[in-house]
């Protein structure tokens, strides 16, 4: 008797319902042992998803000499005043505890990718799978006179929040109305593309509602605005007018540390608040290791594992990654998200999902309660190997009270999905 | 009894049976509850707004155990334009209807939790590492 078409399906289905229940709830546990290296936003996600998807199985060392987590989203407004920087500090042990993560407070020194060891201060670990989230480094061989300690608290750059924001906060305030703040941005890539505009608009809303007649000077070392660049145009030209005054092309090349004077390569300014971002890189770790591979600055990743193009199984997340991706603390989390899946997939000795797809949202607030938006999905384009936004991203209309509200959600909402 | 003592109807069932077997674990292993590794980190990318596993902790919707049909046709509507948004309609754009209607059965079965709350604030404390 042949087997017709109905038959068929018909023991199609019996199969499928079937198989498909006990094949999808015993997956083989998967085991390993995976040491982080950070406990920023991409470390500390990577950390816990890895123990939530391989439910236990995967041993996870987090390396991380911060006894403190600060987010660098939101600490704009610590400088206009509607947060207070210990609004934004958390501490890890819910994080430790929920997920049963190990935790060494410590600094890794050096890998060896050949024995899979990292040699911390004291002692070392070794690993299965490592993952290397070092955040940002400052390039201060362009601007030697800002590396030392004592150089940066008298010109800070408050682009790693903590001490740094607080600092350049009190400096703020203790600011004459009618004097001038001058903010430097680098030249791209850099952490928060967004970010420095932010500052701008968040130090204008605290002068213009206490020292009318002071100034923000925006020595932009780019062409122009780098992001929701139509967006800041029309908020520093409608809120900001006659405080915030924007300067494209002006990439300092001289700092006097003593009397805050900035030089670029047309203007000399006196500064009586001066705040230098310096032009960034990959964190310092990554580059000793020599994962550093573009430009001597950023690491060249496998998007698909997150897995470094120079030295094998050890992964590279977050800031640190090549400029393919913004450097955001939400696509951060994305790429822990696919990195942690791809290891779980690993060392279960599975192929690592082939076409990842995630999405990144970024607000920036422009006052105290309004805020805008840019969002995206990004998706793997097989033939270029790299994530690609998808149709229908973009940037809010306009800034809105409304997006203030789901900044702030989202801020509370990701500060619990990485630390809790 | 062996295979060849069986009559053809249960045979061809079985090997039908067996081909399905041999696709199922040569897929990647699907987690727990049937959900694909695809679908756990695009489902976790929603978290920075909505939550771990869409327990939002405030400010946005719940979306663990909400109903597949009403997920769907929010999304749908968000497309559309036909429910305004601020930032819903990036996202609902830049998803396929597959990805949508996955998302939807996967926040569908996702437990409730009433007790999820931010990390509590802590008092900046400078130590060692602080730059």
């Amino acid at each position: 008797m042949a087997m017709n078409r109905r038959d068929f399906l018909k023991s199609t289905a019996a199969s499928v319902a079937l198989f498909s229940i006990p094949l999808v709830s015993k997956a083989a546990p998967v085991h390993g042992r995976v040491v982080v290296i950070g406990g920023g936003y991409a470390g500390a996600t990577a950390a816990k998803y890895l123990r939530m998807w391989s439910q236990g199985g995967i041993q996870v060392t987090v390396v991380e000499p911060r006894s403190q987590f600060v987010s660098c989203p939101l600490s704009n407004l610590v400088l206009g005043g509607s947060k207070r920087i210990d609004d934004l500090t958390f501490g890890y042990d819910m994080l430790k505890s929920h997920h049963g993560i190990e935790w060494v407070d410590d600094e890794v020194v050096a890998i060896d990718a050949e024995a899979k060891r990292v040699q911390l201060i004291e002692g070392e670990l070794s690993y299965d799978r490592l993952i290397v989230a070092p955040g940002i480094d400052f390039m201060y061989e362009q601007l030697p006179m800002l590396a030392s300690p004592e150089a940066q608290l008298v010109v800070p750059h408050a682009w790693k929040a903590g001490a740094q924001t607080l600092n350049l906060r009190r400096r703020l305030e203790a600011m004459p109305n009618g004097g001038v703040f001058v903010m430097s941005i680098p030249k791209g890539p850099y952490r928060c593309p967004p970010g420095p505009y932010e500052r701008a608009c968040q130090v204008a809303f605290y002068l213009k509602n206490n020292k009318p007649r002071s100034k923000v000077i925006v020595l932009d070392a780019n062409p122009e605005i780098t992001s929701k660049k139509g967006l800041f145009t029309k908020v520093f030209a409608e809120n900001y007018a006659g405080i915030i005054d924007y300067r494209p092309n002006s990439t300092v090349v001289d700092v006097d540390v003593s009397t805050k004077t900035v030089k670029t390569e047309f203007e000399t300014l006196k500064a009586d608040v001066l705040n230098i971002i310096p032009p960034q890189r990959a964190g310092k770790l990554a580059q000793s290791a020599g994962m550093a591979n573009v430009d001597k600055r950023w690491c060249e990743v496998d998007f698909l594992t997150y897995e470094s193009k120079v030295l094998p199984n050890v992964h590279v997340i977050g800031d640190s990654v090549s400029a393919a991706l913004p450097k955001s603390a939400h696509m951060a989390t994305s790429q822990a998200r696919v990195c942690a899946n791809a290891i779980v997939a690993l060392l279960g000795s599975q192929a690592p999902d082939p076409a990842p797809v995630f999405a990144n949202t970024c607000y920036s607030f422009v006052s105290d309660k309004m805020a805008m938006h840019v969002a995206n999905v990004y998706r793997y384009d097989s033939a270029k190997k790299v994530m690609v936004p998808a149709e229908g991203g973009g940037v809010s209309d306009k800034p809105s009270e409304l997006e203030g509200s789901y900044a702030q959600a989202w801020a509370k909402n990701i500060w619990s999905d990485v630390l809790t | 009894m062996s295979f060849n003592s069986l009559n053809q109807k249960t045979r061809k069932c079985l090997l039908v049976f067996a081909g399905f077997f041999m696709i199922f674990s040569h897929l990647p292993a699907l987690a727990e509850g049937g959900v694909s590794p695809h679908i756990k980190v695009l489902s976790a990318s929603c978290a920075a707004c909505h939550g771990t596993e869409g327990n939002s902790v405030g400010g946005t919707s719940v979306l663990a155990g909400l109903d597949r049909a009403h997920f769907v046709a929010q999304m749908v509507a968000f497309r559309t334009g036909e429910r305004s948004s601020t930032v819903m309609h990036r996202h609902a754009n830049g998803l396929t209807i597959q990805e949508i209607n996955d998302l939807a059965d996967y926040f569908a079965t996702q437990a409730r939790q009433v007790n999820t709350l931010p990390p509590p604030a802590q008092k900046l404390v400078k130590s060692h590492g602080d730059e």
